[in-house]
């Protein structure tokens, strides 16, 4: 009983300050390579910008390397850190079905921060998206 | 001597048992007064341990707030050892989060806009109004209303002599929101036959704002002023903005989110000359800045006990005499305070309330000094980092009230990172909304800037190590975050940020 007023009273869930004092696989990979793909979500004056860049095998489309680098609250650094986490070693197929709500359910998202969440789902779309686009243009030419 | 020992009781102690130890430690003190005090102070760490920190009182406790902080933690590292996690984090934040800091377990306290420390010679005075001296103030047929009566006119003179006033046109209040409301409600009513216009600005504090949007809605016209890029009012700009059915200018003194100093005594000779009626919105500024309601033409002023060391729920309006400043009263009743403001005043307050502007005004240079030293640190200690600015004016403003804006980091994230110091990005009012503040953006400074910005408070008891440990420690959080910005990451790649087109949200 205790820790559940604990929980309400404080805004962060002890999984976020995890994840945001120890955030996985900051970086950045190289945007030119072809099995790269780079998603860019968000914007400054919102207060949340997420940078997700996912490396393919191109054979197997399994995501061999995963990093982020992310401008916002402790909710989207630890929503992106921990969706880093989670596509790591996962076909982009797969990948591309996660949706926000496990993200928000793992890091116990306050309804204020679900946006968080949802932008990590666009995050990793849009690096798919990305790294499908230049697959295709090589393919082509 | 009294900072320190005072700095210490609030880090090691809860405010109740300092005070009881206070009593206790006097030499000439009862004995058995003081056996019982002790006693009482053992049943209080008795009444903490056995009841595990769940009784309401004990939130605010030391050791209740230590074990609280102990779960958490312990939590929160048995999260870290199930997860043998793909590390790539820094340790920048781990002293942030971690259990013992060698500083005590709580927070650095860097919000004095928000509130400060009630002075332990404030509390000292307002104890005997809870014990003794219980009378009612109003009660004027028996010794118990006089004696409490002559304390609360005792602290009346008080609270006047900071901004050479004379003590009857001081009217006690719950506090700065309460005189703001009634001067922009009050004024505005009492002349609504004759006069429809009320100019006040877009920095202001949103009690004055949130008011006289509510005057809008009596039919009033509102001019809101803009202000420059310092976060100043234009005065040709406000001297325009007079016209014959203008009834009231309110300017805020002293700006509680960039510290800015309006131009009060222009203003106050502005107003004059048209006939105006200048209410200024002192809270953050009583006691800290000079003023003097007779030199600036300063014809209502709201104060707040709070903001000066004093107890909380309680402030004051000055209102003008000669020439009389008349206005509605908010409140119907018995016509206490000059029938301005009715209720019973609260003698433990009032006369706490006094005490802490005695204190404002005999000890206003040691504080000037103190403060300008440690801002003046801390503002040479931030700005070196880079991409960081000082929000508002340098020139015109007050020193203990800083407000720094630091470029690619979010504001939320980089609170999150300083969990040791108790500091705010904006008004304490609006730090649960997720809007930037207004009050930047009437600067000029878009969303990004504003979502990135943090106010520091400096008062009396800050000390020059606690200043010396928060710069180091912004300087090293800001480097992480920014490690792990991707803006930061594109300026430093060369990128303009306004070339592109973001997706939004």
């Amino acid at each position: 009983m205790r820790s559940s007023m604990i929980t309400t009273r404080r805004l962060y869930h002890p999984k976020v300050i995890e994840h945001y004092t120890n955030p996985r696989n900051v970086g950045s990979l190289d945007k030119k390579s072809k099995d790269v793909g780079t998603g860019i979500v968000g914007a400054p004056a919102c207060g949340d910008v997420i940078k997700l860049q996912i490396q393919v095998d191109d054979k197997t489309g399994i995501i061999e390397n995963v990093k982020f680098k992310t401008f916002g609250c402790g909710s989207a650094i630890a929503s992106s850190s921990y969706m880093t986490e989670l596509v790591h070693g996962m076909s982009i197929d797969d990948a591309a079905k996660i949706k926000n709500t496990e993200i928000a359910k793992e890091l116990s998202l306050p309804p204020v921060k679900l946006h968080c969440s949802m932008l990590a789902e666009d995050a990793i779309k849009a690096a798919i998206k990305d790294y499908k686009t230049k697959r295709n243009s090589t393919v082509l030419h | 001597m009294l900072r320190s020992s005072f700095v210490r009781a609030h880090r090691i102690s809860s405010t109740a048992t300092a005070a009881i130890s206070r009593y206790a430690l006097r030499p000439n003190g009862n004995t058995s007064i003081r056996r019982s005090l002790a006693s009482s102070a053992s049943t209080v760490a008795k009444a903490v341990e056995s009841d595990d920190g769940l009784s309401i009182e004990t939130h605010t406790d030391v050791q209740a707030a230590n074990k609280e902080q102990t779960n958490i933690r312990t939590a929160s590292n048995s999260i870290k050892s199930t997860t043998d996690g793909i590390s790539s984090g820094t340790t920048a934040l781990n002293h942030a989060y971690r259990e013992n800091t060698g500083y005590g377990t709580r927070p650095i306290y860097l919000d004095m806009q928000a509130t400060t420390p009630t002075d332990p010679r404030v509390l000292d005075t307002m104890l005997k109004y809870y014990t003794g001296l219980y009378g009612n103030p109003h009660s004027n047929t028996h010794s118990y209303g006089w004696e409490t009566n002559k304390a609360v006119e005792a602290a009346r003179e008080y609270v006047a002599d900071v901004i050479n006033a004379n003590s009857k046109e001081i009217i006690f209040t719950s506090g700065a929101t309460e005189s703001n409301n009634m001067v922009v409600k009050g004024v505005a009513r009492f002349y609504s036959k004759t006069k429809k216009h009320i100019i006040t600005t877009k920095t202001e504090h949103k009690c004055v704002i949130e008011a006289a949007r509510a005057m809008m809605n009596e039919g009033f016209d509102v001019t809101f002023l803009n202000v420059d890029a310092n976060g100043l009012v234009d005065l040709k700009e406000l001297e325009d903005a007079i016209r014959p059915d203008t009834c009231l200018v309110s300017v805020m003194a002293v700006n509680n989110e960039i510290g800015v100093i309006q131009p009060l005594k222009e203003i106050g000779s502005i107003c004059k000359k048209h006939k105006v009626y200048f209410h200024t919105d002192a809270a953050q500024a009583y006691g800290k800045i000079p003023i003097d309601v007779n030199e600036m033409n300063i014809d209502l002023l709201s104060i707040s006990s709070h903001k000066i060391y004093g107890p909380k729920g309680i402030g004051a309006l000055y209102v003008r005499r000669r020439p009389r400043v008349r206005l509605e009263p908010l409140l119907s009743g018995g016509g206490q305070e000059r029938g301005l403001r009715s209720g019973t005043l609260a003698p433990p307050n009032v006369a706490g309330f006094g005490e802490a502007a005695r204190i404002m005004k005999t000890e206003y240079e040691n504080d000037k000094k103190h403060i300008e030293r440690l801002s003046k640190k801390l503002v040479d200690g931030l700005l070196a980092n880079d991409h960081t600015n000082l929000n508002g004016s340098a020139l015109h403003r007050y020193p203990g009230c800083i407000n720094v804006s630091f470029a690619y980091v979010e504001g939320e994230s980089l609170l999150m990172a300083l969990r040791d110091i108790a500091l705010s990005s904006g008004s304490a009012c609006t730090s649960a909304s997720l809007e930037p503040s207004y009050v930047l953006h009437a600067l000029g400074k878009d969303d990004a800037m504003a979502h990135s910005s943090i106010r520091f408070g400096i008062g009396r008891f800050t000390t020059e190590a606690e200043v010396d440990y928060v710069i180091k420690a912004i300087s090293e959080r800001v480097k992480f975050l920014r490690e792990l910005s991707p803006l930061w990451e594109m300026v430093q790649e060369g990128i303009d940020l306004d070339s592109i087109e973001w997706s939004g949200h």
